[in-house]
Formats: C-alpha cells, sequence, structure tokens
C-alpha cells in the first residue's frame, strides 16, 4: 500500500502532461490532490504501523543475474520522513498557488521530485536506493533554473553539480562493496552483513558518508545550499531545505553507517587530536552548526538568512549522528522532521509571503515598509517559525535539539558547549532578522506602498497553520515519532553500529 | 584441403546476402522507375524497400537460427552474432526510416545501398574470428562509411570532413594490416584460435609488442578513442544528419564488438595487466593508457562545444573510453555489458541525431542556440531529446544508467576480488559527474533558454515524432527493464562460449 505513494505521484505527473496546454487551475488542483493522496496514504500507514519495525511492502526480483531486487520496505525512521515529505509537498504545492508561467511543468517537475523522494526513503535495496536519489537531481535543476530567481542558473547547475559528485562518490563506495561481498546481492541488509576488512571500510565510510553528506549540507561542502535555497522557487526551496537536504543525512544513517560500522572505529593514531573518522565529522558537523549560524547573522539578503539557517540545522543532525548514542541518533532523525518542517515554513514566509509581495528581499529595504502593520499574518507566522528554530519549548525543535544536546554531551562534552554556543547565536540571528524584516525602526516615517500589497491568500493562511500544527503537535506529544523511531533503531539493522561503538 | 559446403556457406549469409539484393533492388527501383518522381517520394520508397529488407534479414535469423563454425571461424554463426545482427540491422532500419525526410540529396538510390552495403559489412564483420574476412569486411564497410560522410555534395564542409576521415582511415586500414601481417608471421595463421595459441608464451616477443600496438592503432581509430580521434568531430559535425547517425550508432556497436573479440581471443596470453602500482607489459595497459585519455580530453572539451553535434563527438570519444573499460577487463561478464552498453548507447545517439536532423531542418543549424525554447515549440521532441541525453548522461531510470552501472561493476569483477582496477572506475565515474555539467547546459537551452521572439512557426514531421518517441521508450524500456536485454544478451554469451 505505501508503494502507491511513489506510483501515484509518478502517475500524477503522467497525468498532468496529459492535461491540455494553458490549463491552470486543473494543473493545481491535480497536484494537490496527488500530494494530499500520498500524504493520505502515509498517514493511514502510520496509524496501522505504530511499533516502527522494518517492514517489507514489495520484494520481487529486478535484474536477477545480478542479485538487484525491487525491494521496498519502511521502518520507524523512513516513516517520519515519509509524514514529513507529505506534508511538505502538500504546503509546498499551497505556497505555489500563484505560479502562472508553464504552471503544468512546474507541477510534472514538482510531483517526480516528490515520487523519488518517496523512493528514496522506502528502497530497501541499494540499487534502487541510489536510482532514485540521483532521478532526485534533473527536477531538482529544472525548478530552480526555470522557476527561479536571483541567479538561477548558476545556483541550480551548482546545486546538481554537487549533487553529481556526491552521488558519484556514493556509487564508488557502492560498487566497490558490492563486488568486494562476491557481487550477489545489493540489499542493504545481506550488504550490511558482510564482514568488510577494517582497512576497506576506513576507506569506504568516509568516501559514501562525505558524498551523502553533500547532500545534508556537511561544512565545507555547504556552499551549494544558500545559493540553491536563495535562486530557487519558494515551493522547491521548501522541498530543498524541507527534504532534499533530510536524503543526504537519511543516506549517511541508513547507508554508509550501516554499511560501513567499522569505519566509525579509531583510527589507532591521533591527528590534531582527532582518533577517527567520527571525531573529523563531528568537528565539522560543529563548526558548521556555528559558522551557519555566524554567516546568517551578517546577512543582507532575507532569504540567506534562512538558507544559512539550514546550513546550522543540519549540522545538529549530523552531529546527532555522530553521536552514536541512542538519544542522539533519535535526535537527529527528530531533528530531520523539525528542521523539514520549519526550513519549509520560513521559506513559505520568506519567499512566498514577502518576496513575492514586495519583490525584495533586502533586510534594509523590508524595514520601513513596516510589514508587521501590513502583512500581520506573515510576520505572526515567522515568529512562530523563528521560535520553533530557536528551540523553544512546544515546537518539535526542542525536543530534537534537547536530545541531540543530551547525546553530544555524553559522547563529546566539550563539542556541546560549542553548540551551545551556536544555540545562543540561531536565537541572535532570528530576532534580529526578524525585527528588520518586519518592524520599522521606531520613530520612522513609514514609506505609504503604491500599489498596497495583496493581502495574504487562503492557500497561504492554510498551507502555515498546517506546517505550525505539524511543529507543535510534534512538541506537545514528541512520543508519537519516538515511539516508531527508537524501535527502528535498536533493528538488526544496527546490529553492526550497536556492537561497534555504540554507547 | 578442406571441402567447402557452398550450399552451407550461402545459408549461413542468408542474412548478408538479402541485404546486398535489396540494395541492388532499390538501386534499380530507384533509378528506373522512379526517376521523374520527387525526392521526398523516392526517398520514401527507397528507406521503406531497404527496411523491409533488413526486416527480412532480421525474421530469417530469428526462424532459422544456425549453429556453424566453418574453417575454423572463416564464418560463424551462434546465438551471440544473431543477436549482433539483429541489434545493426534494427539499428539500419531506423536510419532509413529517419532519413525520409532528408533533404540533402537527389541520389537517393545510392544513399539507401551504401547504408545497406554498410550493413552488409557489419553483418560479416561480428560474424568471423578469421583476419581476413575482419579486414575485407571492416574495409567494406569502412568504405561505404567514407562515401556517406562526404554524401552531402553541396556542403564543402562535408568534403573536407570525409576527406579527413578518409585520410586518417586509410593509414589506420595500412597499420591495421600490418599488425595482421606480423600476426600471420607469427602464426602462420589467420584464425584468431591459431593465433593465441602460437603467440602463447611467458614473454613478449617484439613483434608481437609492434602488432599490439598498430592493432590497437586500427581499431582504436574506428571506435574514436584519443589519440585516434580526430575525425570524430569533423564527421559528426559536417555529415549529413542520417549518416552521423549511422557512423555513431551502428558502426560502433560493430567496431567494439571486433575490438574486443580481436583483443580477447586474439591475444589470448599477452593480457598484461593495468592494475594500480602493477602495471605488466600487453595489451591491457596499452587500452587503459588509450581509455584514460579518451575519458578525460571527450569530457574536458565537449565543455567548451557550442554545437551539438561537436558536442556529441566528444562525449562520444569519452564513451569510447568508457566501453574501453570493458574491453580490457575481457570477461563473460564485461562483454555483457560491454554489449549492453554499445547497444543502448547507439540508441540514445541515433535518437539525439534525428533530433538534431528535424531542428537544423526547421532552423537552419545544429547550433545550441538554435535549441533555445525548443521545449515550447515542440514538446515531444524536447522530451525525446531530454531522455537521450539524459540516458548518456547516466541518469536514472534510463539505460545509459544501468549500463554504465553494469559495466564498471564488470570491470571491477573482472581483476577476481583484488580491486586492481579501481581506479579507473573511479576516473570513469568522476568525469561521468564531470558529463553532466555539458549534458544539461543542452537541456538547458531546451528548457529554460526563452524562446527566441522571432521564433518560426516548428513544425516536426509526424513520422520522426513516432519513430523518436519509440526510441525514447526503448531507452525508458530498458533502463527500467534491463533484463529485457539482459538475459538474452548472457544466454548467447553462455551459449557461444567466447
Amino acid at each position: 500500500m505505501l508503494a502507491w505513494t511513489i506510483y501515484i505521484s509518478f502517475l500524477g505527473a503522467a497525468g498532468l502532461l496529459l492535461l491540455p496546454r494553458g490549463s491552470v487551475a486543473a494543473a493545481r488542483l491535480l497536484a494537490l490532490l496527488t500530494a494530499v493522496a500520498g500524504f493520505g496514504i502515509t498517514l493511514a500507514y502510520f496509524l496501522h504501523h505504530q511499533t516502527g519495525e522494518m517492514l517489507t511492502i514489495t520484494r520481487m526480483p529486478w535484474v536477477p543475474s545480478l542479485g538487484i531486487e525491487y525491494h521496498l520496505a519502511a521502518d520507524g525512521i523512513s516513516l517520519t520522513l515519509l509524514l514529513l515529505t507529505g506534508i511538505i509537498a502538500i504546503t509546498g504545492i499551497l505556497f505555489s498557488w500563484d505560479i502562472i508561467e508553464r504552471t503544468k511543468e512546474f507541477f510534472v517537475f514538482y510531483l517526480l521530485l516528490i515520487a523519488a523522494v518517496y523512493g528514496v526513503f522506502l528502497s530497501y535495496d541499494l540499487f534502487l536506493l541510489f536510482v532514485f536519489y540521483e532521478i532526485v537531481i534533473i527536477p531538482k535543476y529544472f525548478l530552480i533554473a526555470i522557476w527561479g530567481s536571483t541567479r538561477r542558473e548558476y545556483g541550480a547547475m551548482k546545486l546538481a553539480l554537487y549533487s553529481f559528485v556526491g552521488s558519484a562518490m556514493v556509487l564508488i563506495g557502492l560498487i566497490a562493496a558490492y563486488v568486494v561481498a562476491g557481487a550477489k546481492s545489493t540489499s542493504l541488509s545481506e550488504l550490511a552483513q558482510f564482514p568488510f576488512s577494517l582497512h576497506f571500510q576506513m576507506l569506504a565510510f568516509p568516501l559514501v558518508f562525505v558524498g551523502f553528506a553533500i547532500l545534508a549540507g556537511l561544512w565545507p561542502f555547504h556552499t551549494w545550499a544558500p545559493t540553491g535555497h536563495v535562486a530557487a522557487p519558494t515551493a522547491a526551496s521548501m522541498l530543498l531545505a524541507g527534504v532534499v537536504m533530510k536524503l543526504g543525512a537519511y543516506g549517511c544513517l541508513r547507508v554508509a553507517m550501516t554499511l560501513f560500522p567499522l569505519g566509525l572505529g579509531p583510527w589507532g593514531f591521533h591527528v590534531l587530536a582527532l582518533g577517527s573518522w567520527r571525531d573529523v565529522f563531528a568537528l565539522l558537523a560543529v563548526i558548521g552548526i556555528i559558522y551557519g549560524a555566524l554567516v546568517a547573522l551578517v546577512q543582507k539578503d532575507f532569504k540567506f538568512v534562512i538558507g544559512y539557517s539550514s546550513v546550522s540545522h543540519m549540522g545538529f543532525i549530523l552531529l546527532g549522528l555522530m553521536t552514536l548514542n541512542q538519544i542522539g541518533l533519535t535526535g537527529a532523525v527528530m531533528q530531520m522532521y523539525s528542521h523539514g518542517i520549519l526550513a519549509g515554513l520560513m521559506f513559505a514566509v520568506v519567499g512566498r509571503m514577502v518576496y513575492a509581495r514586495t519583490h525584495t528581499r533586502e533586510l534594509a529595504i523590508l524595514g520601513p515598509m513596516n510589514l508587521y502593520k501590513i502583512i500581520p499574518f506573515a510576520a505572526v507566522t515567522f515568529i512562530l517559525a523563528g521560535m520553533a528554530s530557536m528551540g523553544l519549548p512546544g515546537f518539535s525543535g526542542f525536543w530534537a535539539e534537547l536530545m541531540i544536546l543530551v547525546g553530544v554531551w555524553r559522547s563529546y562534552p566539550t563539542f556541546a558547549l560549542c553548540v551551545g554556543f551556536g544555540l545562543v547565536i540561531g536565537v541572535i540571528y532570528i530576532w534580529c532578522a526578524m525585527q528588520k524584516a518586519f518592524f520599522a525602526e521606531p520613530g520612522a516615517v513609514s514609506v505609504p506602498l503604491n500599489p498596497p500589497l495583496p493581502p495574504i491568500s487562503f492557500p497561504e493562511r492554510l498551507g502555515a497553520i498546517i506546517l505550525i500544527c505539524a511543529s507543535v503537535l510534534v512538541g506537545i506529544y514528541p512520543q508519537v515519532l519516538r515511539n516508531v523511531i527508537v524501535p527502528a533503531l535498536n533493528s538488526p539493522l544496527f546490529e553492526g553500529l550497536r556492537r561497534g561503538s555504540w554507547q | 584441403m578442406i571441402a567447402i559446403n557452398y550450399a552451407q556457406l550461402l545459408r549461413l549469409a542468408m542474412p548478408e546476402v538479402i541485404v546486398v539484393a535489396t540494395a541492388l533492388i532499390v538501386m534499380a527501383t530507384d533509378l528506373l522507375v522512379l526517376r521523374r518522381c520527387k525526392t521526398a517520394v523516392r526517398f520514401s520508397v527507397a528507406a521503406v524497400l531497404g527496411s523491409l529488407g533488413c526486416a527480412a534479414a532480421i525474421v530469417r535469423l530469428l526462424l532459422a537460427p544456425e549453429t556453424a563454425n566453418i574453417l575454423d571461424g572463416m564464418l560463424i554463426a551462434n546465438p551471440l552474432t544473431h543477436l549482433l545482427q539483429i541489434a545493426l540491422l534494427v539499428l539500419s532500419v531506423f536510419t532509413l526510416l529517419l532519413s525520409i525526410n532528408s533533404k540533402f540529396t537527389e541520389h537517393v538510390g545510392e544513399f539507401v545501398l551504401l547504408i545497406l552495403v554498410a550493413t552488409a559489412g557489419m553483418l560479416f564483420l561480428v560474424a568471423t574470428q578469421d583476419l581476413l574476412v575482419i579486414f575485407i569486411s571492416l574495409e567494406l564497410l569502412s568504405l561505404s562509411l567514407y562515401i556517406l560522410a562526404a554524401f552531402n555534395k553541396r556542403s564543402a564542409q562535408s568534403w573536407e570532413a570525409a576527406l579527413k576521415y578518409y585520410l586518417f582511415g586509410g593509414m589506420s586500414a595500412a597499420f591495421l594490416l600490418f599488425g595482421f601481417s606480423l600476426l600471420y608471421g607469427l602464426s602462420n595463421s589467420t584464425s584468431l584460435s591459431h593465433i593465441a595459441a602460437a603467440i602463447h608464451g611467458p614473454a613478449l616477443n617484439p613483434l608481437l609488442v609492434i602488432a599490439i600496438g598498430t592493432t590497437a592503432i586500427g581499431l582504436g581509430f574506428k571506435v574514436a578513442a584519443v589519440p585516434f580521434h580526430f575525425w570524430a568531430p569533423d564527421v559528426y559535425q559536417c555529415a549529413s544528419a542520417p549518416s552521423a547517425a549511422f557512423i555513431a550508432s551502428g558502426s560502433k556497436v560493430a567496431s567494439f564488438f571486433l575490438f574486443f573479440q580481436l583483443m580477447a581471443l586474439g591475444f589470448v596470453g599477452a593480457e598484461g595487466s593495468a592494475a594500480w602500482s602493477h602495471l605488466v607489459r600487453g595489451w591491457v595497459p596499452v587500452l587503459a593508457l588509450m581509455a584514460t585519455a579518451s575519458m578525460l580530453l571527450g569530457n574536458l572539451v565537449a565543455i567548451r562545444q557550442t554545437s551539438l553535434r561537436r558536442l556529441l563527438a566528444y562525449s562520444a570519444i569519452a564513451h569510447a573510453g568508457y566501453m574501453l573499460l570493458a574491453v580490457l577487463a575481457h570477461t563473460q561478464q564485461s562483454l555483457a555489458a560491454l554489449l549492453y552498453y554499445v547497444i543502448t548507447y547507439a540508441l540514445a545517439t541515433l535518437g539525439a541525431f534525428a533530433v538534431i536532423a528535424v531542428v537544423e531542418d526547421q532552423k537552419g543549424g545544429d547550433d545550441l542556440s538554435n535549441f533555445d525554447g525548443l521545449s515550447r515549440q515542440s514538446p515531444v521532441l524536447s522530451f525525446c531529446l531530454a531522455i537521450f541525453i539524459l540516458s548518456l548522461a547516466g541518469i536514472p531510470p534510463l539505460a545509459g544508467f544501468f549500463a554504465k552501472f553494469y559495466l564498471f561493476v564488470a570491470v571491477l569483477n573482472s581483476a577476481s576480488g583484488s580491486m586492481g582496477l579501481l581506479w579507473l572506475v573511479v576516473l570513469a565515474i568522476a568525469m561521468s559527474a564531470v558529463s553532466l555539467y555539458y549534458y544539461l547546459r543542452v537541456l538547458k537551452r531546451v528548457y529554460v533558454a526563452p524562446l527566441p521572439a522571432d521564433a518560426n512557426k516548428f513544425n516536426s514531421p509526424v513520422l520522426s515524432q513516432v519513430l523518436l518517441l519509440l526510441l525514447a521508450a526503448s531507452v525508458i524500456l530498458f533502463g527500467c527493464a534491463p533484463q529485457l536485454m539482459l538475459r538474452w544478451i548472457e544466454t548467447a554469451i553462455r551459449a557461444s562460449g567466447l
């Protein structure tokens, strides 16, 4: 049943192609229905399977002579991310209600992207996972290059090439692992059980991990993210920050860390006080958190603030993965969900509610407009999103960051202090951006806008409310996700990781 | 003296006979009956007749498959040769049908005749393991291709390209012949299996080293591998679209199979090794060198191209580099990977050239700027072009992706667990990441660039659209269900014992 999330999205894209030229409203509606159907299926499955264990959905031979199977399966981690994908897909369409130029094509690429993302989260066969992972690149490129704004062609190409380089690294690692294991099967569990030599894992782990982490915005390979986010149209930056970056983090956890758990172990010697790949990546993640926050602090473009805050928040996820304890990893998956929702919300406010109306993202120009008076809904939404992303209690970000912090405290006490510092800067940049964008200086004469800005439309309100609810729900009752994530992390798939350096 | 059963020989060569007979019929019909008709009519009749002939040959191969090996490999018929012959015939049919709308010549009969004769040459080429027959059929193919390249008589550039092609080709044929003569001298036989038995030894004979070198030069020219690639960009750019498509697709399939067969059968025992830090003299390191140079030069130079045909030419050089990896791995699996790769590659290239043909016809050039905003003028054409280009770039779920994956797996697997060829695979994957840049640049023109304000009305012929959709569908199908072709290839290879 869950497999239909993929098929429905592909069918929706195909259906859109059949629509006559210029049917804007029909295209929007069809896309929305497809996204709702996908989310509905995921939600129904989620409510039925609260155990979080790995369950096979479809399994049949695909290329028998190479041992490649068409194998879809879902556990708690995939389910969490599938829910996120469904929510972002729906709200992304709601926030693209104003696309009138080449509408049909826009939603075709959009649904292709969604289908491929569902595919990645559902794949249990590594070849299949890689196929879906690469399909993502092409619609992403076109969404940005055709409907984007500032330096869109540059941003789109940079994004496509970074992703492709990352997936090339993954491909090298996967092919090598497949051949070393006897070229019999590409199934994740069978490869994870194969005893790769320590030497091989030490080489393959960083290759595959970095390959995926490029897409997750690991510092210093993050530079595609801000330019890509800024260039993308609203719905695409929501997808990009909300879901596509999670693909990278998911790949790190699901593929790199499960296949090569020994690669996380100590090297046996120290370089600059770093004793393993785990230390290296944890350090890079911490640098990403602080660097992203600091750079966000000095941005003049509203969207760049959010772009760099994404880098900072993705650093939390990668750091959570590197804690290698249950609470840290659970926090990382929660943060994937939480950041997906919140980044989506923030990009929606900046890209759709503000930029589409004012046609500028310069904080210095936005300030004097005193937007709080004109579009209060946008201001309130942004304040809520900002509070959530600062990690205030009551929102999903609180639990996620708390869990990661506890995990980091157990593994890397020093880093925990740095992360705390990063959190403080996080509060500052959100606060500054909010103040500069929505509130005029006291005493300043507000410039009357001509023509007046159109009010916030119904689809926008609906989208924002859905996203806020999604965050608050998990914030109030985190068990809803934790209950499925923890059993998934305790499944046999992560056996190697637990045996190795689990704490 | 061995008695030859001529009846059997004729029966085995029946597909080739059918093709050649069709060629003559087409020529006669065109010159005698249709003399005064319009070019379009003549092209339709000739191409349809030619395609029917090829189809008859395919039917013959499917219905009466025989297995035979005459005179130590002089003429061979087994499932593998049948598979290749069918693939080559299908490619020829597509080339013929796609040429129906072209207007570059009035010598329709001769054009179709040359394509059919070249096809017959290719059919013989894949069905032999004897140096003499290899050389004759290779020359039959090459001479036809030289003329086809020059066929656009109204264009001086076409002449220049064809002359370049001819001169380089003649030279490479001389090298090949020289290598063959040395091999004959060493083994006293023209049969590949006898040669392999004769040259087997602990150390490489210096004469054998020269023979390896000259053979690699001759075949490297045919497959357009660096440094014997100079003809490719010019020929791809200046030949008429159907000729270029034929040179880029069908002849590549035949040449790569020949390359594999010659190296893997004829030079057994002189392989050497191209493993990192363990280079051993032989033909494998020579090919590794050519492959490395092709992948690097092809991909890097393609970035700078502004004409789609030249871009495809350099990408063809890069693809030749990837495919050489399969040749140098020389295992059964790598042969299967090579065949899958080259056949799907031929389908995608053929399709790309067919799109170019339509665009050139409507807009007068293949410069990338002519593709600006094509998606708004002809969504079908653009969709097909996107499929072909993305398949060449190796994006799943298209055939090009599985081909690359399988090829790299086969190459790594060939060294039996010792990862010696990993450096070549890493280079190939890195270079295919580079290639995405220039392929995306083409698609950027088609989908992203705004339609020029002065754009005329664009009509793409229905026949081309149907054929293109067929080709695109096959590229998608073989990508989503590689087993369809792979199973066939694997059974054929196993049955023929290569």
